[in-house]
C-alpha cells in the first residue's frame, strides 16, 4: 500500500516538494535555535511558554476530534461516517506527531528528552500528557492502518481492532483532558485556574477538528475520484455548529465569573490584557478581537441552515472556526496565562521570525504526513470504486 | 552491513551488562566514604528565613546590596543585561508587587513602594516539584527545594507553576556573562532552569546561607521552622510576620517582618 504514496500527479508532487522546502527551512532554523538556545525565540522569564506550546495545545484538540467520527460510527451506528473514519484517524496521527515535535523544539535540553521516560514522574501532568499522546498515536496508527489494509484486501477487519477502537474513544477524551490539566491545576496562574478548562478544551477541539475535516473532505473530492459523501459532511457540519456554540458559551462563562465577581485575580486582569490591553500593553488585542469576530461570523453562517448547507459558505464558516479557535487556544490562552506575571506586571511576548519559521516547518511536516497518509487511503478507496 | 550489525549487537550487550551490574555499582558507591554526608552538615527538618525589613531598609537606602552581590558571586550568577532573560536568585520588589493581595489603595505610598527582598520560598508544598516531569526539581528532607541541572530538560513547566516568579531559565549560555568566576561553585549551561538553593552547599558544611552571613544589619535570620527553640521560630512567635501569597497553599518558608 505504501507504494501508493509515491505515484502521484505532477500537482501532488509539487505540493510535496513545497512542504519539503518549508520543513527544510524550519529544520535549518531549528539548528540555529539548537546551537544558540531558546534565546532566539521571543519567550522570556515572564512568558516562558509561547508559540510552540500554544500549537501543542491547539493541535491536541485537532487530534482528539477524530473521536467525533469514530464515536457516532461505532456507538450510534451512523453509517455515513464509515467512509471517512480513516480520515479522522489519520488526521489524528499527523496532529499528534506535530504535538510531539512542538514539545521537542520547546525543550531547553532536547537531548535529555528521555529523562521523561527514565524517571517516570506520576505527579507531573506533563508525564501523563506524554503517555496519553504517544498511546493515542499508536492506537490511531494501528487502527487506521489495519482498517485500511482490510479494505485494501476486501476482507473484514480483524476482531481485535474493534476493541482498540472502543479504547480509542475515551482515550481521545483523555488526551485533551490531560492537556487541559497541564494548565488547570497551577496555583497563581489565575487565568488557567478554572474547573471548566478541560470542558473548554474539548468543546473547542470538537469545533476545530471537524471543521478542518470538512475542508479536507472538499479538497479530497476535488483532487481525487473519492467522494466522502454529502451526508457525512452535513453531519460533521452539525457537530461543528454545536461545538462552536458550546465553545463560545464556555468562553463567555469565564468572562462572567471574572467580571461579575470583580475579583482581579480570577482571570480578570488576563482577560483585560487580552481584549483591551493592560498598563498600556495591547499586542494581543487585535488578535483576540479577530477571534471574537470570526467566531461570530462562523456562528451566523453555521446556525443558519441555508448558509450551512451551501458549500462555499460552509467552507468559509469552517475556516473561520478553525482560525478563531487557533487564535483563542493556540495564542490567547497560553500567553494570557502568563500575563500579568507573578508581580502583577506585564511583559509582552511576540514570536521571532525564526520561531515562526520553525513553527511553520512543523506544520509542513504535519501536512506532509497527512498528505502521504491520505494519498494512500484515497488510492485504496479509489481502487474499490 | 554485517560489521555494523555486529557492532550494534555488541553495544546492546554492553548495555545489558551495564544495566545488570548497575545496582552493584550503586551499592559500592553508597559505601564510599567520599559520598557520606559531611559530619559538620547542619541538620534541620524545614529550613526557612525570617527577613526583618525594618532592619534592612535603612541600609538598603544607604545603598547596601551585600546579600545580592555575595549571592551573585558565590553562585556564578550571570549578568545577561537583558530584562527578558535575566537570571535572578535574590532581588527586591516593591511591597505592592511582592504582596499583591496584602495591600490596599490607601496604603501609605512609602510602604507600598518599599523594596522587599524576594527569593525562592522553598515552599513546604512546592508546585514546582509537583509539576516537574523528570524530578529534576525536588524537595530535600530538610525542606530545601533544589534543581538538578544535569537532569532538567528545560521544559519550563516549573516556571509556569511557581507563583512567585522565583525561577529563571538559561535562554542562552550563561558562562560568558559571569563577571568574576567562583571556581568552587558550578556554572550552568543553556537550556536549564535555576534559582536560589538556600546555599545547600554551605548548609551541608555547617554554614548558614551566604546572604544571612553577610548582612551587616543582621536582617535575615536562618533556622529550622520545625524546631520551636530555633531563632527563627522565636522571631515568628514574638513578631508580626507575613508570607507571600499564603492563600495559594504553597506554605512558603520565607517570612517577613514589615
Ligand atoms: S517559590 Fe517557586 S520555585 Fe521556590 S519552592 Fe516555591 S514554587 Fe518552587
Ligand atoms: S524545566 Fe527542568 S526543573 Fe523545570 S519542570 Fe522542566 S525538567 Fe523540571
Amino acid at each position: 500500500m505504501i507504494a501508493r504514496a509515491f505515484n502521484g500527479s505532477k500537482r501532488y508532487w509539487s505540493w510535496v516538494v513545497f512542504l519539503l522546502v518549508l520543513a527544510g527551512i524550519g529544520f535549518a532554523c531549528y539548528l540555529v535555535q539548537f546551537n544558540r538556545g531558546l534565546t532566539v525565540t521571543g519567550m522570556s522569564r515572564d512568558v516562558s511558554w509561547g508559540l510552540y506550546i500554544g500549537q501543542l495545545t491547539f493541535l491536541v484538540g485537532v487530534a482528539a476530534s477524530a473521536v467525533m467520527l469514530v464515536l457516532p460510527y461505532y456507538l450510534h451506528n451512523v453509517k455515513a461516517f464509515g467512509r471517512i473514519t480513516i480520515l479522522g484517524e489519520f488526521l489524528a496521527v499527523a496532529a499528534i506527531i506535530m504535538c510531539l515535535l512542538f514539545v521537542f523544539v520547546d525543550l531547553g535540553k532536547p537531548m535529555r528528552l528521555l529523562n521523561m521516560i527514565l524517571y517516570p514522574t506520576p505527579n507531573s501532568i506533563l508525564f501523563w500528557d506524554m503517555v496519553v499522546l504517544t498511546g493515542y498515536l499508536l492506537l490511531n496508527i494501528v487502527i487506521g492502518w489495519t482498517m485500511l489494509e482490510a479494505e485494501y484486501k476486501t476482507v473484514a477487519p480483524p476482531k481485535w481492532v474493534k476493541i482498540l477502537i472502543y479504547i480509542s474513544i475515551p482515550w481521545a477524551i483523555s488526551i485533551h483532558t490531560v492537556t487541559a490539566f497541564l494548565y488547570a491545576g497551577l496555583p497563581g496562574r489565575h487565568y488557567w485556574l478554572t474547573a471548566i478548562m478541560a470542558a473548554r478544551f474539548l468543546a473547542s477541539a470538537f469545533a476545530s477538528g471537524p471543521a478542518l475535516l470538512i475542508v479536507l473532505c472538499f479538497i479530497i473530492r476535488k483532487v481525487s475520484k473519492f467522494d466522502p459523501g454529502r451526508e457525512a459532511i452535513d453531519k460533521l457540519a452539525a457537530i461543528v455548529t454545536y461545538a462552536t456554540i458550546i465553545s463560545v458559551f464556555f468562553v463567555g462563562l469565564e468572562f462572567f465569573t471574572a467580571f461579575y465577581s470583580q475579583v482581579p485575580a480570577h482571570g480578570m486582569d488576563s482577560l483585560i490584557y487580552l481584549f483591551a490591553g493592560l498598563d498600556g500593553h495591547a499586542k494581543l488585542v487585535p488578535l483576540m478581537w479577530l477571534f471574537a469576530v470570526l467566531a461570530v461570523i462562523a456562528l451566523v453562517l453555521l446556525i443558519n441552515p441555508r448558509t450551512r448547507n451551501r458549500e462555499a459558505t460552509l467552507i468559509a464558516a469552517c475556516g473561520a472556526v478553525f482560525i478563531s479557535m487557533w487564535l483563542e487556544k493556540g495564542i490567547g490562552l497560553v500567553i494570557g496565562g502568563f500575563i500579568p506575571n507573578a508581580f502583577n506586571r506585564v511583559t509582552e511576548y511576540s514570536p521571532t521570525p525564526l520561531e515562526m519559521l520553525i513553527t511553520l516547518g512543523i506544520w509542513a511536516v504535519g501536512a506532509l504526513i497527512l498528505t502521504f497518509l491520505y494519498k494512500i487511503a484515497i488510492a485504496v478507496k479509489e481502487d474499490l470504486l | 552491513m554485517e560489521t555494523s550489525r555486529r557492532n550494534f549487537l555488541k553495544l546492546g550487550g554492553a548495555w545489558a551488562l551495564g544495566l545488570a551490574i548497575l545496582p552493584a555499582v550503586k551499592g559500592f558507591a553508597a559505601n564510599n566514604p567520599e559520598h557520606l554526608v559531611n559530619p559538620k552538615a547542619m541538620a534541620g527538618k524545614r529550613w526557612g528565613l525570617v527577613i526583618d525589613m525594618q532592619k534592612c531598609w535603612p541600609r538598603y537606602q544607604a545603598g547596601c546590596r551585600r546579600c545580592f552581590d555575595t549571592c551573585r558571586r558565590e553562585h556564578n550568577i550571570p549578568d545577561i543585561g537583558n530584562k527578558k532573560e535575566e537570571i535572578k536568585w535574590i532581588w527586591t520588589e516593591p511591597y505592592g508587587d511582592a504582596f499583591p493581595d496584602q495591600q490596599h489603595e490607601l496604603m501609605a505610598e512609602d510602604i507600598k513602594n518599599n523594596p522587599f527582598i524576594v527569593l525562592c520560598n522553598h515552599c513546604d508544598k512546592p508546585p514546582c516539584v509537583r509539576v516537574c516531569p523528570t524530578r529534576a526539581t525536588f524537595k530535600r528532607q530538610d525542606g530545601i527545594v533544589m534543581i538538578d541541572y544535569h537532569r532538567c530538560i528545560g521544559c519550563r513547566y516549573c516556571m509556569a507553576a511557581c507563583p512567585y516568579g522565583a525561577r529563571s531559565f538559561n535562554f542562552r549560555d550563561p558562562r560568558p556573562y559571569i563577571k568574576e568566576l567562583n571556581p568552587a561553585y558550578p556554572t550552568r549551561e543553556k537550556g536549564v532552569v535555576e534559582k536560589c538553593t538556600l546555599c545547600v552547599e554551605r548548609i551541608d558544611t555547617g554554614l548558614p546561607p551566604a546572604c544571612v552571613e553577610v548582612c551587616p544589619a543582621k536582617a535575615i535570620t536562618f533556622g529550622d521552622l520545625e524546631d520551636p527553640s530555633s531563632e527563627a521560630r522565636q522571631l515568628l512567635k514574638n513578631r508580626y510576620t507575613i508570607q507571600r501569597k499564603p492563600e495559594l497553599g504553597t506554605h512558603p518558608s520565607i517570612y517577613y517582618i514589615v
